[in-house]
């Protein structure tokens, strides 16, 4: 990560909450708002691939847009085919910014490992303890999390909250 | 957090340098990868894979098969493939715009350019050729994965889309979860025994309970008790398993007396152990209503059969429902949902046109609850398919009437519901 740039202006204008490691499943950095998910999600069926917006009507955090959040969630559900469709929404701009995870989700992780092989980057996807992650799902809105996970390794997690973390959406 | 390193054999080693081709090297790239998500120790050899990646989610699943296949990528293992986005023997039956149907049709390309075998059914276990006890195989398909486990005592992770081509090209699956006996332990057991013998002659019972059993234990292996081996058949444990993975996450099993591990086991009630759940009637006729979301006094526009895949001996159940009856009614349309292996088999028995004749259409390579088949007037449709049921509503926006064969025939006879409520107690 660079000294500049919006990442460095949203570190500038927040007060860091917390900050916590975490096992790396898929290297890379990202960081955005915080978009803790109350309830499991199945990306197929669940979420529009073309636009990331949560679709499932049971869904309490239906309407929602993954594209450039940080993601937090025990694990996805349902059919397996979430991962063609995390990967064509990380293709067309809209996936999410991170995916912090409580379980070693295959399904999520291919997912971003799919879009990687294809196009490049990649975002981090890391395990969390579930103390670390109800931490997450307890914050203080706004908030932006920003996450490093470096390869076969540790995985750094930064909270921040305050005026200057980007409004939640509606 | 982090279990034991990840050891390659030589020649897995040569797969990941680049050793075996560029295609192969990436598949194994994706192998070692998830491997290390899953903490897994090694890799271990397969025999034989399903995919599931062939149903067209978007550029990016075409884009990968499309690599693997430019990179030269084949399948290392005998591969069969699932339901498409598209039924190619009948064109024009699926509504896809082309912006779908022409990257779809291009999918389906690319799979077969790396080596599959064209089956696109979902129902890879009614093909002559399955998986034997013991074998560690790679499938993707909720329903396909909890039968290989389930009824033939094969061995297989919940795969899915990507993993599954890169596990049939470079033969390999990481060494965990399903594949370790320790992980196929039954760990609660259902008494089934409140359920009549009669009751659970009817497959949509069997799906019923699949959705009462998945949503009770979650992604947990379940051992169903109090059942007579007499009743049970391959297209009853088809309908339950496909309905308990839906509704759960089931991808495993056991029944007393009837699956293979079970029996080998010797698994049978434990008496009153901790963890043991009784599943009643009330509870199986619950599921069936809440499965059910039209106006049952609606009239019935279709009815959607063979979800998993219509079986050769469905078809001549079904054949033997419509014997010496009359044909559907107009307005009401029969879908049935095959494979191409098994509408042969059906059509040198005569089955098929029985249900043909009546004014029924078969769908062969897809299905009709995941690409639009059904016209826009077909709004309140019946089934005696759990997974069906439970998907449909949200995919393709029609109302359920759950029921039995038996009830879905009457219905689509007369043009509104019937129910025999008999088959239900």
């Amino acid at each position: 990560m660079t000294s500049s740039g919006p990442e460095a202006e949203i570190a500038a204008a927040t007060e860091p909450a917390a900050a916590f490691g975490g096992m790396t499943l898929c290297a890379g950095s990202g960081s955005g708002p915080l978009l803790a998910l109350a309830e499991p999600l199945s990306f197929w069926g669940g979420t529009d691939r073309n636009t990331g917006e949560i679709i499932d009507a049971h869904h309490p955090q239906r309407g929602r847009l993954l594209g450039g959040q940080v993601l937090v969630m025990d694990a996805s559900r349902g059919s397996s085919s979430s991962s063609s469709v995390l990967a064509e929404q990380l293709r067309a701009g809209v996936g999410p910014a991170a995916i912090l995870l409580t379980a070693r989700d295959a399904i999520v992780c291919l997912g971003v490992l799919a879009a990687a092989e294809l196009y490049g980057g990649g975002i981090p996807v890391v395990l969390l303890d579930h103390s670390d992650a109800d931490r997450l799902h307890q914050s203080a809105l706004p908030a932006s999390v920003s996450v490093t996970a470096e390869p076969g390794g540790r995985a750094a997690v930064v909270l921040s909250t305050g005026a200057g973390a980007p409004e939640p959406q509606p | 957090m982090n279990g034991p390193a990840l050891v390659l054999t030589p020649e897995e080693e040569a797969m990941l340098d680049g050793g075996r081709g560029p295609g192969t090297a990436m598949a194994m790239r994706i192998v070692v990868a998830v491997a290390g998500v899953l903490g897994a120790d090694r890799l271990m050899p397969i025999t034989g894979a399903h995919i599931d990646a062939c149903l067209y989610h978007g550029q990016a699943g075409l884009d990968f098969a499309q690599k693997l296949a430019d990179l030269g990528a084949k399948v290392a293992v005998p591969t069969t493939l699932n339901t498409s986005s598209l039924d190619l023997m009948h064109p024009g039956l699926v509504r896809l715009p082309p912006s779908e149907a022409v990257p779809a049709r291009a999918l389906m390309d690319a799979y077969r350019a790396l080596g599959a075998r064209a089956t696109w059914t979902c129902a890879p276990y009614q093909s002559t050729e399955r998986p034997a006890f013991g074998e560690n195989i790679a499938w993707a398909e909720s329903n396909a994965i909890v039968f290989a486990n389930s009824v033939l005592g094969a061995r297989t992770e919940r795969y899915g889309d990507f993993l599954d081509i890169c596990a049939a090209v470079t033969g390999r699956v990481p060494h965990a979860g399903l594949h370790m006996g320790e992980h196929r332990m039954p760990a609660i057991e259902l008494d089934c025994s409140p359920l009549s013998s009669e009751m659970l002659g009817h497959e949509a019972v069997w799906a019923a309970l699949g959705g009462v059993v998945g949503r009770l234990v979650g992604e947990k292996i379940p051992l169903l008790t109090g059942i007579d081996p007499a009743v049970v058949d391959e297209d009853k444990l088809k309908a339950f398993g496909a309905t308990a993975a839906s509704s759960g996450g089931v991808a495993l099993f056991h029944i007393a007396g009837v699956t293979p591990e079970a029996l080998a086991a010797g698994w049978d009630s434990g008496g009153d152990a901790p963890g043991k759940t009784v599943i009643t009637p009330a509870l199986v006729c619950a599921m069936r209503d809440e499965l059910t979301t039209a106006d049952p006094a609606a009239p019935l526009d279709a009815v959607a059969l063979g979800t998993p895949h219509f079986s050769v001996k469905e078809f001549r159940q079904l054949a033997g429902l419509l014997e010496g009856g009359p044909s559907f009614r107009p307005g009401c349309t029969v879908w049935i949902n095959t494979s191409r292996e098994v509408l042969e088999q059906a059509r040198g028995d005569g089955t098929a046109q029985a249900a043909e004749e009546r004014g029924a259409r078969i769908v062969v390579d897809t299905c009709t609850y995941i690409t639009p088949i059904l016209g826009p007037e077909e709004r309140s449709v019946m089934t005696p398919s759990g997974k069906w049921a439970w998907y449909a509503p949200m995919n393709i926006g029609v109302d359920i009437i759950f029921g039995t064969m038996a009830e879905c025939v009457d219905s689509a006879i007369s043009g509104k519901v019937v129910r025999h409520d008999q088959q239900w107690t």
